[in-house]
């Protein structure tokens, strides 16, 4: 199943951002980001927490992305998370996590326990990891009605889908 | 791209310490509390041209963090309480009854009050409900009847913007249909209807303050399904409707400045002391005074202003100011089917049955049945928890597995005022100013369990019809608060054994109204928001009598 850019603009209003995927890089008066390597990372990372049946990823990811650069916290935040992925892939593996294939990507998230951390913002680096990546990514998908539909339901809570959908059965 | 609605973590109330707190003077009221008892009664006074100056504990939040907001309800990193910036100082407080009480679970603190998180369903009490000792042989008697109450809760339907139907038979005489149609019913209430009707159980439709269409400047539900604890479209009524209408009409509000005492002669109040952000404290002057800070922090205030004139809590010459505290309790059952049930699209309801209601006696309590839009998990809210698959296919087998088949029902069931359950003060614990925390001492009598026995056994009886495998029960062993505080500052006629008149105003004070939940002497089984917008258009009208 494909992610659109409605998908997209969905996940951005679900996550308190914007409905346009107009280009940005960095809000107003903030540090300088590393805005594509942190891309490279959440798009490499949704290929392993996103199921197989979805296709789409990366413009759908970028698009969500760049409206998670408006918060210069949030952004800090993400930072650290790939600093946690990138240094672990090194000593693992010698690369930096964006270039590792998909299986081992998936070790690294299970190396930093991103698999069995309760998410926190401010916790440890399993935990931010869980907030930053893993979570954010999966908030995106099933808060979108590709991610909804892909579970049975259209208008999945945080998407502003209207009041058709659950006067409907499921044939119709 | 917007950068004016930032993410969950950025969401925060205006930390502005330099705006213009000080007193307004010759203010003609002072209303105290900006939820929708104070909203509606500045709104009012405002309108008839008296200089109205609003005092709010809480912040004032920012519209356009509402999406954040949104997604603080369903990350598993944040607790209800986080939503609206509970603070755990500013918020403390005790709960040291029979069953425990989260009081900031079922408060938000701020302009807007605890309707920025509440349900949003408007119903009237029934007739009964305003005789229950009288018809029922328990409780107490109302001073007012359903017929004085009744245009104003015409009017208050027209205030918040209530969409609902006339097709409810067991509901009081109304005079006019609702401001907005009914929400339609759900898929699952298609199925529910099926069973009801072998049972012969009637459903109808549940009025909602949630615009069904465009109403008072706000849009129509666009569907986002977090109604509880936010909406971000303004969609569902919240206070903050009629504080800022109070404001464009004159009134003062003032944030961010909870009220630490009531300075008062013996039979007038003449000041209401509040702190600011800045650390100073200011006197604020008024010729009445319209207390409207719902049924816990309402007579927490009153009893902080002791004197030595009332030694015991000010208005509280009948020893009653935080006696007879109550709430709805809640009974339910659910499970799953073996055919898909549609749940988690929206998050309100569009079904109830109210049929049982009135049978209520000595020994049952009127209750309601609910028929849920939104049983079991939310797939977006079950993927983010760390139990059970990490994430890929795994995950998705697992929403799929889980998700579809869940059905469920509610309901709610009164409790009796009891003396033994109550709000005090607890001075051994302080808040972020120094005063003693309250205390809620919350008891539960044996009517209520009782009764929540047979609303699960109507649940289960419904449940088995449908064909649903029964996977959980809240019964009267597990049951817990709805969120609706009532009852500690009674209304009736006698100064002996109530707090206020039938006029809302203080047996004790000749300048000092209540406009909350905490003058209900019974609670019924109704959701109460709708009769406190009412009883605030009542204590509007009383007020504007003599200020």
């Amino acid at each position: 199943m494909e992610l659109t850019r409605r998908d997209a603009v969905a996940a951005l209003s679900a996550l308190g951002l914007g409905g346009t995927l107009a280009g940005c890089v960095a809000p107003p008066g903030s540090e300088p980001v590393d805005v594509e390597g942190l891309r490279e990372t959440l798009v490499a990372a949704a290929e392993v927490v996103y199921p197989s049946e979805v296709s789409g990823i990366e413009p759908f990811v970028a698009a969500f992305f760049e409206g998670r650069l408006a918060d210069r916290d949030h952004v800090a935040g993400l930072e650290a998370a790939v600093a946690e992925l990138d240094g672990n892939a090194g000593v693992w593996f010698d690369e930096e996590f964006a270039a590792l294939s998909v299986a081992d990507r998936e070790q690294v998230l299970r190396n930093v326990g991103a698999d069995e951390a309760d998410e926190d913002p401010s916790g440890t680096a399993s935990e931010r990891v869980r907030y930053y990546v893993v979570n954010d990514l999966l908030l995106a998908l099933y808060a979108s009605p590709t991610g909804g539909e892909l579970v049975g339901l259209e208008n999945p809570q945080g998407h502003a889908g209207g009041i058709g959908s659950y006067q409907r059965g499921p044939n119709a | 791209m917007s950068w004016e609605r930032p993410p969950a973590g950025s969401a925060a109330p205006a930390a502005d310490t330099d705006a213009d707190r000080t007193p307004v003077p010759d203010a003609d009221v002072c209303v105290i509390g900006a939820g929708p008892a104070g909203g509606i009664v500045a709104d009012r006074l405002a309108a008839a041209g008296r200089e109205v100056v609003l005092l709010e504990a809480g912040p004032r939040f920012d519209p356009d963090d509402r999406l954040a907001r949104q997604e603080r309800a369903i990350r598993p990193a944040y607790d209800r309480p986080d939503v609206w910036d509970a603070d755990p100082e500013r918020d403390a407080y005790e709960s040291s009854g029979e069953r425990f009480y989260p009081l900031n679970h079922a408060r938000a603190r701020g302009i807007g009050g605890s309707t920025l998180h509440w349900q949003g369903m408007v119903m009237r009490l029934h007739e009964d409900d305003f005789a229950s000792e009288s018809v029922r042989g328990v409780g107490a008697d109302w001073p007012i009847d359903y017929d004085d109450l009744r245009p104003y809760y015409a009017a208050a339907e027209r205030e918040l913007g209530v969409a609902g139907a006339a097709d409810n038979p067991f509901a009081p005489p109304r005079e006019q249909p609702h401001p907005m149609p009914a929400f339609p019913p759900s898929y699952s209430d298609s199925l529910f209807a099926a069973a009801c009707d072998e049972l012969e159980i009637a459903m109808h439709s549940v009025p909602n303050a949630r615009n069904s269409e465009a109403y008072d400047d706000r849009s129509a539900c666009v569907g986002y399904g977090t109604c509880q604890p936010v909406c971000p479209s303004g969609a569902k009524y919240d206070a903050t409707v009629h504080v800022e209408r109070a404001e464009r009409r004159g009134t003062t509000v003032i944030d961010r400045a909870p009220v630490q005492r009531l300075v008062h002669g013996p039979d007038a109040i003449e000041a209401a002391v509040y702190a600011t952000p800045d650390g100073q404290r200011h006197r604020q002057s008024a010729d009445a005074f319209v207390i409207a800070c719902g049924g816990v922090e309402t007579p927490r205030l009153l009893l902080l202003s002791e004197s030595s004139h009332y030694p015991d809590g000010l208005a509280n010459s009948s020893g009653l100011v935080g006696r007879y505290f109550m709430d709805h309790l809640f009974a339910g059952t659910g499970g799953v089917l073996d055919e898909p049930t549609r749940q988690n699209h929206v998050g309100f309801l569009t079904s109830e049955s109210h049929q049982f209601y009135d049978e209520a006696d000595a020994e049952q309590a009127p209750f309601k049945l609910e028929f849920f839009n939104y049983d079991g998990p939310s797939p977006v809210g079950m993927a983010l928890s760390s139990d059970g698959a990490d994430w890929g296919d795994d995950l998705l087998a697992e929403l799929r597995s889980a998700y579809g088949t869940h059905i469920g029902m509610g309901g709610l069931v009164e409790q009796l005022p009891r003396e033994d359950s109550y709000v005090g003060l607890d001075h051994s614990t302080t808040d972020d100013h120094g005063n003693p925390v309250p205390d809620i001492h919350w008891t539960v009598g044996d009517r209520a369990l009782e009764t929540i026995e047979r609303v699960n056994e109507i649940q289960e009886e419904i449940l088995a019809e449908l064909g649903t495998e029964i996977t959980w029960q809240v019964g009267p062993e597990g049951t817990g608060p709805a969120y609706h505080h009532m009852g500690t500052t009674r209304m009736g006629s006698d100064p002996a054994e109530s707090v206020v008149g039938p006029d809302l105003r203080t047996h004790d004070l000749e300048n000092c109204w209540i406009a909350s939940s905490s003058v209900f002497p019974t609670g019924g089984a109704m959701n109460p928001t709708l009769t406190i917008a009412a009883l605030a258009l009542k204590a509007a009208d009383h007020v504007l009598e003599v200020a």
